[in-house]
């Protein structure tokens, strides 16, 4: 694997720390950690100003009791959560968002395939799979992007993109990715705002779609 | 019912300005045994708690205590510790007295699950604890669980790395260091961030948090903790 070349900006990182992404963002951003040394590291960097912070706060004292009924509960059998494992090209985080199974692609035309895996009004969640060399059509949006490459690659106005990089896309790009010739390519993107395919796809029919 | 100072030393301090103080207090007065629970371990060598104490807090300590013998003496060290200030902390993000004091209590007992998900070289015990109450609080307030990365795990029997685990014990005391030379208002958004919810509509207007100082002095840091888990990943 080629290495990681793109990184997650801070401010998505900080959020992505502290809570305060949209689920289907924090997804993208979990997933990208799975692969990504660097942004682990600077995560855990952040997670240590949380740490700083809890040591420093006025503590508020708990009620009467409240020891007991802890050690109480430790003799009561663990609660059983295995979470979902990472498998094949998926980590973690996006198998779990899968529900443990294989995506179910549904084709969108042109050999480009998609798997919506949460769609609400704070933002949706999707895997993208187009075949080499194949064009996803021209496209903007109307808020952010965040678009993680699990295999293959795209390239567009802003580079290229392999396997654990990941693009942040603004709403001001009008961008058109093209697959790698390498093979196809699979990627999880998280948008805040329904895309808005330029061609291809009449518009009256995107609401069918969910993009 | 504040009659509780044998379960939280803390409620008899004034809350603001005794912080620091109160934490003094907590920390000296039992950790002498869950130091050397810690060091009988042989996770960490008699000479690394030496070299280490100087730097790791008590708390880490406690955990590591906790994770390799399930000693629930520095559980509940622990317990004194974080459960005062994990409650301020959800009350700060919005929760009432009765669901913080839940809360609280869902994190401690995640804390006793999942001890064996620590690793001392990439984080102290504040930070991972920190962590674990957030996702909880998020949990709870969304019905979803936040997505996590992929675990990573140290290898079977490794052995722990003195110097990575003091390294990021004094990258934490200078980030304290720093974040005690932060103006209040600095303070304030930071706390902000961390202990509060922002609104989700502002996520494409985010310009991030005023942490520039702040990571500059954690650089080296990262660069130990980068390398750290470059090692984990290898076969």
């Amino acid at each position: 694997m080629t290495a990681i070349t793109h990184h997650l900006p801070d401010a998505l990182l900080d959020a992505y720390v502290t809570g305060n992404l949209p689920h289907a963002f924090a997804v993208v951003v979990a997933a990208h950690l799975s692969l990504c040394d660097a942004c682990r590291a600077r995560s855990e960097a952040a997670e240590m100003i949380g740490g700083a912070l809890l040591d420093r706060i006025a503590p508020a004292a708990m009620r009467a009791g409240a020891q007991d009924r802890l050690l109480a509960a430790l003799d009561r059998a663990p609660p059983p959560s295995v979470p979902i494992a990472a498998s094949g090209i998926f980590p973690a985080p996006v198998m779990q968002a899968l529900g443990g199974r294989p995506p179910g692609w549904r084709m969108l035309g042109g050999g480009i395939r998609q798997h919506i895996l949460s769609a609400d009004s704070e933002g949706s969640l999707r895997l993208l799979y187009i075949p080499p060399g194949r064009a996803v059509p021209e496209h903007s949006h109307g808020g952010l992007e965040l678009t993680l490459v699990l295999q293959g690659s795209f390239s567009d106005s802003a580079g290229r993109f392999g396997p654990g990089d990941v693009e942040t896309a603004h709403d001001d790009i009008d961008h058109q990715p093209v697959a790698g010739p390498e093979g196809p390519c699979i990627c999880l993107a998280a948008t805040d705002a329904p895309l808005r395919f330029r061609a291809m796809i009449p518009r009256l029919l995107q609401p069918l779609f969910r993009i | 019912m504040v009659q509780n100072d044998r379960n939280s030393p803390d409620v008899i301090a004034p809350p603001l300005a005794g912080a620091v103080g109160v934490s003094d207090t907590v920390a000296t007065a039992p950790c002498h045994r869950a130091r050397m629970t810690a060091g009988e371990s042989g996770l960490l060598q008699a000479d690394t708690v030496n070299q280490t104490d100087a730097t790791r807090s008590d708390p880490t300590l406690w955990l590591l205590a906790v994770r390799d013998q399930r000693d629930r003496a520095a559980f509940l060290l622990l317990f004194e510790h974080f459960a005062p200030r994990l409650k301020a902390m959800l009350l700060r993000g919005g929760l009432r007295d009765g669901s913080a004091e839940d809360v609280v209590q869902d994190v401690m007992l995640a804390v006793w699950h999942k001890a064996a998900q620590f690793d001392p070289h990439r984080a102290e015990a504040s930070a991972w604890i920190y962590r674990i109450a957030r996702n909880r609080h998020i949990d709870l307030a969304r019905r979803k669980a936040p997505p996590e990365p992929d675990l990573l795990v140290e290898p079977e029997g490794a052995e722990p790395d003195a110097a990575q685990i003091m390294a990021l014990g004094q990258e934490a005391a200078l980030l304290r260091r720093a974040l005690g030379a932060m103006s209040p208002d600095q303070a304030r958004v930071l706390e902000q961030a961390y202990f509060e919810d922002l609104p989700h509509s502002r996520i494409s207007e985010m310009t991030g948090l005023p942490l520039g100082t702040i990571k500059s002095r954690i650089r080296l840091g990262l660069e130990r903790l980068r390398r750290d888990l470059n090692e984990l990943r290898q076969p």
